[in-house]
């Protein structure tokens, strides 16, 4: 079965950005998604860190030690961006000044519980800005594959793994298809290309509904 | 009115054995790398650090942990260093994770004279144990104290001798509020001019927050991920 990669789940997420969003892009394939901004479309990109207007990754000469994003990289960054500390950084997401969040995470709960932060056993690193973000961002839209390497579903019917945020997520891009959380649990509302509704059932271990709609997802 | 100090071995010769200090930065980005320095030749041990990141294992605060002076971190993420993941596997180390907004948040409370704040940040998850939870509006939030410091050491980009300090770029991150939460606060600086130079209305921190500034130099302003254009990831 062929099914999305990472730059795919990144295309398909970033359909969802609307001009003149702040968007808050978490770790990993939440990244992605800046490379994939549609036309005619601007946002800002937030950085925890202290960063409204995240640039592209610096040349040679651009690179700077005192200019990093969250994840720590270096960066640039755009006309109109702005500095600030770390308070009133998630002040404004706290306070819901923040439009979209991407995120990655290990579970998603059908109720839209959300779970990326610590395995037991495991080497703990820290929840970092995740519980801040989840806890009160608007509309929190998350990137992952949808089974873990062994094919465990990672839709659930509830976390197994320690909860960074309760009902908290809106839609889930995986690459498999598109879910929103909805009161029935997971609805799919397009499919991957390639992907049956078949192997998205299989695959599912929430409750899930399949949209009257349903429709395969179009990359562009 | 002189809070110059000489160099970073002054500025931190009277934090003691087993008092709780605040440090500035986020990853290794702002870090105060020259009292860091000071406080490993100093050997002050039982240290409580508060700072978001703990460094990596051979900068930053990571130097601290190798000379065994840190006795708890309390911090948002700390992943980055394998001698701190022994120290705490090993139970050397005591660790409490924290939201990087809560511990931002209640820096800031110290700053602004205030005991507590409440946050939605951790309901539902092991950071609320045993902590009060209020309702407001129909939403739950936790009650987190503001942080009670002996020291903050912060590092900005310039300074003058009043205290005045202003930062650079996502140097900025906790440096700010932490200088507002410290009893005494230290302040090291990469460029140290007399009272009167810095234009009043680009001061990020004022100087009655600071107690101590020395200018710092031969930063080495390490970066954890030298992430340039050609390697951007686009498919």
């Amino acid at each position: 079965m062929q099914m999305l990669d990472k730059f795919g789940i990144a295309k398909r997420i970033a359909q969802e950005l609307v001009d003149g969003y702040y968007v808050n892009l978490g770790i990993g394939i939440p990244t992605l998604v800046a490379n994939y901004v549609p036309e005619g479309v601007e946002v800002i990109l937030q950085s925890e860190n202290g960063l409204l207007g995240i640039g592209p990754f610096p040349t040679e000469e651009q690179v700077d030690a005192d200019l990093i994003n969250a994840g720590k990289q270096t960066v640039t960054t755009t006309a109109g961006s702005s500095f600030f500390d770390s308070a009133m950084s998630f002040g404004m997401i706290r306070a819901g000044k923040v439009d979209l969040t991407v995120l990655g995470a290990m579970e998603v709960a059908d109720n839209g519980d959300i779970a990326n932060w610590k395995i037991p056993g495991k080497m703990v690193k820290g929840m970092g800005g995740a519980m801040d973000l989840v806890a009160a961002a608007k509309n929190i839209i998350v990137a992952m594959q949808h089974t873990d390497r062994s094919g465990n579903s990672k839709l659930l019917s509830s976390c197994s793994l320690p909860i960074t945020g309760l009902q908290c997520v809106s839609k889930i891009v995986t690459n498999m298809g598109v879910f929103e959380i909805t009161p029935e649990g997971f609805l799919c509302t397009e499919y991957a290309p390639g992907v049956n509704i078949e192997d998205i059932k299989a695959a599912t271990a929430g409750r899930l509904t399949i949209s009257a709609d349903v429709k395969e997802m179009q990359l562009g | 009115m002189n809070k110059v100090v000489a160099n970073a071995a002054e500025a931190i010769k009277d934090i003691q054995d087993g008092m709780v200090i605040m440090l500035g930065g986020f990853g290794l980005c702002g870090i105060p790398e020259k009292c860091i320095d000071a406080l490993v030749k100093q050997g002050t041990k039982d240290l409580t650090c508060i700072s978001n990141n703990a460094g990596v294992d051979d900068f930053g605060i990571g130097l601290m942990l190798k000379s065994k002076q840190v006795k708890k971190m309390i911090s948002s993420y700390v992943g980055e260093n394998a001698e701190f993941e022994r120290q705490l596997l090993s139970g050397e180390l005591e660790v409490e994770l924290l939201p990087q907004g809560t511990l931002a948040t209640r820096c800031m409370a110290a700053g602004y004279g205030m005991p507590a704040i409440f946050t939605p940040a951790g309901v539902g998850t092991e950071v609320a144990e045993g902590k009060e939870i209020r309702n407001f509006n129909g939403k739950d939030y936790l009650l987190e104290y503001a942080f009670d410091a002996d020291f903050a050491i912060v590092k900005a980009w310039k300074g003058d001798t009043h205290g005045n300090l202003i930062f650079k770029d996502t140097a900025r991150n906790f440096n700010p509020m932490m200088a507002m939460a410290g009893k005494i606060t230290i302040a090291e600086v990469e460029e140290l001019v007399p009272a009167g130079q810095l234009d009043p209305n680009q001061i990020h921190t004022p100087g009655i927050y600071v107690h101590r500034i020395f200018k710092g130099t031969e930063y080495e302003k390490r970066i954890e991920q030298r992430t340039l254009r050609s390697y951007a990831n686009v498919g």
